[in-house]
């Protein structure tokens, strides 16, 4: 195995609340082969999303990290500085944010918020290079130059979603972050702008970390898959594995609740309901809504267990 | 109940434009209260989706044609019909938190309608209605009644949305995008109940979304929309599993399947979105099977089969199909 480039290690995320904190991350550990795209799956409120802010010390109060660790090659994030962690955003790990409609700023061109971005990392470059540095940038995903001097409300929904990957690899990141980066466009436009930052990933080498509930889009996008369940991962594994034979029940029921375009009929829900995070059942979290539920699993939590290159969080896995 | 020959609902060579966009072309589709059927559209942001479904519910009215109801057109309807009109066609809509008031209890969605419609004599038998309409969609009363609407998970609150349109024991259910804010684990659920209520209750539902997976799932036809066009439309396992339509069969290779071949991310063609000439095929610009004729005539629907129709020049048939003939083209008369 190649030496990872962004590693988690038992990371932890609470929100303060007046009826007591709740655990939106609880000990979620992964890590990132160079290159690797890696998929984090889960119903809303899973602590997906939670996940990516975290990585990039991006929570805010009342949320906080309470434990863990992230680091970027041989960085330790939680040890830098704030304006250290300020300078590795974007340069080390960039995010494509989720819902591109209100990440970009609506009163500047989008030539003006590419030079905020390099001129915030200390970049000064010359009028005739800064041109040149962002006609390339929207080149690589696609958009034509006249992009640069438009503002976001002239772009469609998938050029804006482009231009904040523009951004995002503006300074050639090692992991880029996209959470849910399609989830608001079309079909047709979704699958150009998967393949853009297909694209400008390998060109760039970097990793990614999708975050996403779409299990359509995973199995096509990512290397490997995490699946997350009120705030853990419970089950990892490689993307190909997840959907010939997944192990865990809730992955298995994930796959089922996609509708199939080739037979009728295949399409289920998921019974019950995600648990109330700062109500969580005992045991497996899962275990009201799991079929193969029994005694063990209302009594003990299950940890992640290596099954050959699988890790499950299942006592019947 | 109405004469089974008159359509319940009509559009007729629709039109709706927007200064000089025009948001839904020369539409026509008949809604029969005789065969309820669920009936898909399809299409991208700006297809026209919405607005034939607002045409339908008599929200926008249309720049030139005409939207009829049980033969009448909706302009002409005096109050009273205009009232059996408002109750025989409910809607639902996308956001299930947009049409809550937080401030009232989750139960004024349901007796509102009960009282302005005057459903029920006595208090008891407002609530029986109440709480059979919540168990049609799957709900327990007691999980439901009596909550605000920030206590109920976004798919219990469009469920209450889905009883709330079966109270009123419509003969149609225009739902616009119902699913799209829901978690995948609960979209078949909902899905579910709008298949029940067809079945069970013969009500008519016209499903517009951007999905073609789950139209494909629930509907009995379907209607492909190109910018205020129809590109193809029919049966819905004709379309879906061998379309014809260079669009129609965009939408479907642009799906991601759960499956171990990924062919997905291979760059396609036919993907940029692009002008056309004022008067041919709209779609000629991304078409990647685009002819000559294509920039200069527009397609009309051909009749390719006995279920379906395109509009696609390579489909040319000797006698094109008047829009108007789209309800015999479902039926396959």
């Amino acid at each position: 195995m190649s030496a990872s480039i962004l590693r988690v290690e038992r990371l932890r995320v609470s929100y303060d609340h007046p009826l007591g904190s709740v655990r939106a991350v609880d000990d979620v550990s992964f890590s990132l082969r160079p290159h690797e795209r890696f998929g984090l799956a889960g119903e809303s409120g899973s602590g997906k999303s939670t996940m990516a802010l975290a990585i990039l010390r991006l929570i805010r109060p009342p949320g906080r990290i309470d434990g863990g660790e992230v680091w970027l090659e041989d960085q330790k994030l939680s040890s830098l500085s704030d304006d250290a962690m300020r300078a590795l955003r974007l340069a080390g790990i960039a995010l494509v944010p989720q819902g591109s409609m209100n990440a970009l700023n609506p009163v500047l061109r989008i030539r003006a918020q590419i030079a905020d971005a390099l001129g915030d990392h200390g970049m000064s470059l010359t009028q005739r290079d800064l041109t040149a540095r962002v006609h390339d940038l929207l080149g690589q995903v696609g958009l034509p130059p006249a992009v640069a001097e438009m503002y976001p409300h002239e772009l469609s929904g998938g050029m804006k979603q482009r231009a904040c990957i523009a951004i995002a690899i503006c300074l050639r990141p090692k992991v880029i972050i996209a959470d849910e980066p399609t989830s608001a466009l079309d079909v047709v436009v979704q699958r150009q702008v998967m393949v853009t930052l297909a694209r400008v990933q390998q060109a760039l080498g970097a990793a990614v970390v999708l975050v996403g509930h779409d299990m359509g889009l995973m199995a096509q996008f990512v290397d490997r898959l995490g699946v997350m369940y009120a705030g853990r991962l419970v089950e990892i594994a490689p993307i190909g594995e997840i959907i010939t034979s997944p192990r865990h029940p809730y992955t298995q029921m994930l796959i089922a609740t996609l509708p199939s375009l080739e037979r009728k009929g295949m399409m289920q829900g998921i019974p019950g309901l995600a648990p109330l995070l700062r109500d969580l059942p005992p045991g497996c979290a899962f275990h009201p809504r799991c079929p193969k539920a029994a005694e063990i699993c209302r009594a003990e939590r299950p940890v992640l267990r290596n099954l050959g290159d699988q890790q499950v969080a299942c006592h019947f896995a | 109940m109405a004469d089974d020959t008159i359509p319940l609902v009509e559009l007729r060579h629709a039109t709706k434009t927007y200064g000089r966009i025009a948001a839904l072309e020369d539409f026509s589709l008949a809604i029969e209260s005789g065969r309820p059927a669920i009936t898909a559209i399809v299409g991208e942001s700006g297809s026209g989706k919405t607005t034939l479904a607002r045409m339908l519910l008599g929200l926008v009215a249309p720049t030139s044609g005409q939207v009829l109801y049980q033969g009448r057109d909706l302009h002409a309807l005096s109050g009273t019909e205009r009232r059996a009109f408002r109750r025989d066609i409910q809607a639902i809509f996308q956001d299930p938190y947009g049409v809550y008031n937080p401030f009232y209890r989750v139960d004024h969605v349901l007796t509102t309608p009960v009282a302005r419609f005057r459903l029920a004599s006595t208090r008891a038998e407002a609530r029986n209605l109440i709480e059979d309409a919540l168990r049609a969609v799957g709900l327990r009363p007691e999980e439901i009644l009596g909550r605000y609407p920030h206590q109920l998970s976004g798919g219990q609150r469009q469920r209450v949305m889905v009883a709330r349109a079966l109270l009123l024991r419509p003969h149609l259910i225009v739902a616009d995008e119902p699913v799209s804010m829901v978690d995948a684990s609960l979209r078949a659920t909902i899905l579910g109940s709008l298949r029940q209520l067809n079945q069970e209750r013969g009500i008519s539902i016209i499903y517009i979304t951007h999905d073609l997976a789950t139209a494909y799932q629930v509907a009995d036809n379907i209607i492909v929309l190109y910018r205020a066009s129809v590109a193809e439309a029919g049966d819905v396992e004709l379309v879906v599993r061998a379309p014809k339509h260079p669009y129609t069969q965009l939408l479907i290779t642009s799906v991601p399947q759960v499956s171990p071949e990924r062919m997905w991310l291979d760059e396609q063609r036919g993907g940029q979105r692009a002008e056309t000439a004022h008067n041919g095929c709209k779609f000629a610009a991304r078409c990647p099977v685009a002819m000559p004729v294509c920039q200069q005539s527009v397609p009309p629907l051909f009749r390719i089969d006995s279920r379906r129709v395109v509009a696609c020049h390579h489909y040319a048939a000797p006698g094109d199909v008047q829009p108007e003939a789209m309800a015999s083209v479902f039926a396959g008369e």
